[in-house]
């Protein structure tokens, strides 16, 4: 049985730490936040310059060759540092989709660069409010796409996107790549819960676009990319929900009412307790979907779905009971709480809600059940 | 990452197998024996052999393994479908433990092989009607006659008291001190004259723990276990291992059976698996119990490395018993009118969920309730402080009591 990190593996995690401490203070969070999202290029390079944007890109591409097991580690720190960075974009979602759908020339293009982080990638899903479906998408993809995508995480900064939508044959979805930076392509930076990371609405007229991957295969695809970046997702939720209890456990040891620290009374030991439980369930879950995405495991889709509503979980409810725990003092401006807070809801609802997800889940165990029964 | 046993575990795990599948108590053997018959013909093949209580040390019938062989032991045992032989677990899980920490060798010699080979069954005697959570309350005392002393009082939810040959006991021999200084710890006979033992009616209509009575029963002063007031000190060194003994789950009704009544049952005109808030509340407990399981992998994986698992195991009983609790309670709902139906002590498919919503009440309390399970993760975990207590300090007679 050997279901923990390696040596090496805990290694680069105090690197990891380590770093972010130095170079991604909650100061730098607050930076972003009252500058109203500005990037945060400075430290983008550094992390790049670390190697953590090429990870498990393959040395082939520029990559490090790494495992799902690294990545893992690094996504936990990131969602610890409450990083502002596109991250999750270009690593967990954009280089994803080329290392596992691209063309051999799309990763000679695309990979090099976005290894050493030059060059931003995101993934352009939502159209509307609510979710999105096959039938309901309007934008069209191909060798060109048109149509509108809103609050695309990173749209406002990222050099080129993967966008899902309807063929332009007509037949299915299709995935594109669409460079950003092209007059066909509008982008309206919009104002968000979580202004530690950057958005926009975006509007292709007719852009430029080149197809990736099987024309009519890209909703199938998608669904594949969303679930391998739902386990990192769930590691960034993870390290947040541990710093949000930090933060939480920290404050009650140091603040005194009627006497005594508000952390000896049980209404917050209990309280604490839970977020430990959860935070808990949420990282052994998390163990499991890094193990899956790591050997492409067959039930991939279940360990996905269940790390990602764990840690969606865990994130909410760590971060509204760490402002609780504070008083009022939580609710303010001045106190960090906030960045967790804002920081849960927009990783719940980027790539799918916990809703959406726990619907994935059971649809996961059904398929299970459906092939063993076969 | 990967599931795969270490070289050594591989030969070990094999060498358990070989063993288990020749033998295993064939049906034949076990025709008309009883449970308890059944226990005790497996128990005493396994300790001859040298698989009864692994971890133990040899001359205490145990095999000396790690804690890891210890686990693989029982997951290849599970594969067999062997004689249940939890009779044994309290004596084995708490009392050996004790025994071996703080027992006179002679004493070591003269029990623990009897309780590892199931000859002799041991019972814990902790619980009283005044002292629940609050243990070292305890108030049926010791008061020390000659080279004995003479017990008095009562304890309370005593499993297997009925049919123990001897239990672990911490009684108050000194009412005059604060609460934690007053006990002592001794190990009795549970034959005694003065025993009286009752069986609790629980609201499920089960049987499963006992009342004890003690009117002038007498016990040695060299069945005593530490210091006379030392006893809370022994009874840590239980505690510590009854936490590893009481799981929070329970076969049956869990997140399997839960889908598959979910497809079974109609919502309106659909099968109410196809209803989104039913999906989300199975997907709920989905991750509660795969968490605890890759948890569990966890531990494992630091007990294969040799080293001492971290803390996160100590939220199983918390998340485990009320996951169960409201999973039996939904499935009852799912079935509408039809899940009031139960017949009492049937845990076939037709009374699975409402077996578990009657017996479940007691997971939540047995082996520390859910309240004093999240207080020991705040202050063993989180490093949270204790909350001030009234009694610190005043000889436990002076302390105020509910009568």
């Amino acid at each position: 049985m050997n279901f923990e990190f390696s040596e090496e593996q805990n290694l680069l995690r105090e690197q990891a730490r380590g770093f972010l401490q130095d170079n991604c203070s909650l100061k730098i969070v607050r930076e972003t936040l009252e500058n109203g999202g500005a990037f945060n290029k400075e430290l983008w390079t550094k992390v790049a310059e670390m190697g953590w944007t090429s990870t498990v890109i393959p040395e082939e591409f520029g990559g490090l060759g790494l495992s799902y097991i690294e990545l893992s580690v690094i996504a936990e720190e990131l969602g610890r540092a409450l990083a502002p960075l596109p991250f999750s974009s270009s690593v967990y979602l954009a280089s994803e989709a080329i290392l596992n759908y691209g063309s051999q020339s799309q990763k000679e293009t695309w990979l090099p660069k976005l290894a050493t982080g030059e060059v931003i990638g995101t993934f352009a899903l939502a159209e509307s409010k609510g979710r999105l479906t096959p039938s309901r998408m309007k934008m069209t993809s191909g060798d060109s796409v048109s149509g509108s995508k809103i609050a695309v995480p990173d749209g406002d900064i990222a050099d080129f996107a993967i966008v899902v939508g309807k063929s332009n044959s007509g037949d299915g979805a299709s995935l594109s790549i669409v460079d950003l930076n092209q007059e066909a392509v509008q982008r309206n930076k919009i104002k968000t819960l979580d202004p530690g990371r950057s958005h926009a609405d975006l509007t292709f007229l007719n852009a430029k676009a080149e197809l990736m991957g099987e024309e009519g295969a890209g909703w199938a695809a998608t669904q594949d990319i969303l679930n391998r970046a739902a386990i990192l997702f769930a590691w960034e939720q993870t390290g947040g929900s541990e710093a949000a209890l930090k933060m939480a456990k920290e404050y009650a040891l140091g603040r005194f009412a009627f006497g005594r620290a508000i952390a000896s009374y049980q209404a917050i030991k209990h309280k604490l307790a839970n977020v430990y439980v959860k935070n808990t369930l949420a990282k052994s879950n998390c163990y499991y979907g890094a193990w899956a995405l790591d050997t492409d495991a067959p039930d991939l889709p279940v360990a996905a779905a269940a790390a990602r509503v764990a840690g969606i979980q865990a994130y909410y409810f760590a971060s509204k009971e760490n402002i609780q725990t504070h008083g009022g003092m939580g609710f303010t401006w001045e106190f960090d709480c906030q960045f967790h807070y804002r920081r849960a809801k927009m990783l719940s609802v980027n790539i799918g809600s916990e809703a959406h997800w726990q619907d994935k889940l059971i649809s996961g165990i059904e398929q299970q059940n459906a092939a063993g029964e076969n | 990452m990967d599931f795969n046993d270490t070289a050594e575990e591989t030969k070990f795990r094999e060498a358990a197998a070989a063993w288990l599948k020749t033998n295993v108590p064939t049906a034949e053997e076990l025709k008309g024996v009883d449970a308890m018959g059944q226990a005790k013909l497996w128990q005493k093949r396994k300790a001859d052999a040298g698989w009864a209580c692994l971890r133990w040390p040899k001359e205490f019938g145990g095999r000396g393994a790690t804690a890891i062989e210890q686990v693989i032991w029982g997951q290849e045992e599970a594969k067999v479908d062997p004689p249940n032989t939890g009779v044994f677990m309290i004596g084995q899980g708490m009392g050996g433990p004790t025994m071996m920490a703080w027992a006179t060798e002679e004493q070591q010699k003269r029990y623990l092989p009897k309780m590892a080979s199931g000859e002799e069954i041991w019972c814990q005697l902790f619980s009283e009607p005044a002292g629940g959570s609050d243990l070292a309350a305890l108030r049926t005392k010791a008061v020390r006659d000659g080279d004995d002393w003479l017990i008095n009082g009562q304890k309370i939810w005593t499993s297997g008291a009925q049919y123990s040959d001897y239990g672990i006991i911490v009684l108050r021999t000194d009412p005059n001190v604060p609460k934690h200084q007053g006990l002592s710890y001794f190990f009795i006979d549970m034959k005694s004259e003065g025993i009286e033992i009752k069986p609790i009616k629980q609201m499920s209509g089960a049987s499963g723990f006992n009342e004890v009575y003690f009117t002038d029963v007498r016990v040695s002063d060299v069945q005593r276990l530490g210091e006379v007031g030392q006893g809370w000190q022994v009874a840590l060194t239980t505690l510590m291992n009854e936490r590893a003994t009481i799981g929070g789950g329970r076969s049956g009704a869990g997140f399997k059976t839960a889908m598959k009544l979910a497809s079974e049952v109609y919502i309106d005109d659909e099968p109410a698996i196809k209803n989104q808030g039913v999906r989300a509340k199975l997907a709920n407990w989905y991750i509660q119990e795969a968490g605890l399981k890759y948890t569990g992998l966890r531990s494992l994986t630091a007990l294969s490395r040799g080293e001492i698992p971290g803390p996160e195991n100590s939220i199983g009983k918390l998340v485990g018993a009320p996951k169960t609790q409201d999973l039996s309670s939904f499935a009852i709902d799912l079935m509408e009118q039809a899940g009031v139906a139960w017949t009492p002590g049937l845990e076939d498919d037709e009374n699975l969920f409402q077996s578990a919503y009657m017996d479940i009440p007691g997971m939540r309390i047995a082996g520390g309730t859910d309240e004093i399970m999240a207080n020991i993760i705040a202050e063993r975990v989180l490093g949270l402080p204790q909350e001030p207590r009234m009694d610190k300090g005043i000889p436990f007679s002076e302390v105020p009591t509910s009568n």
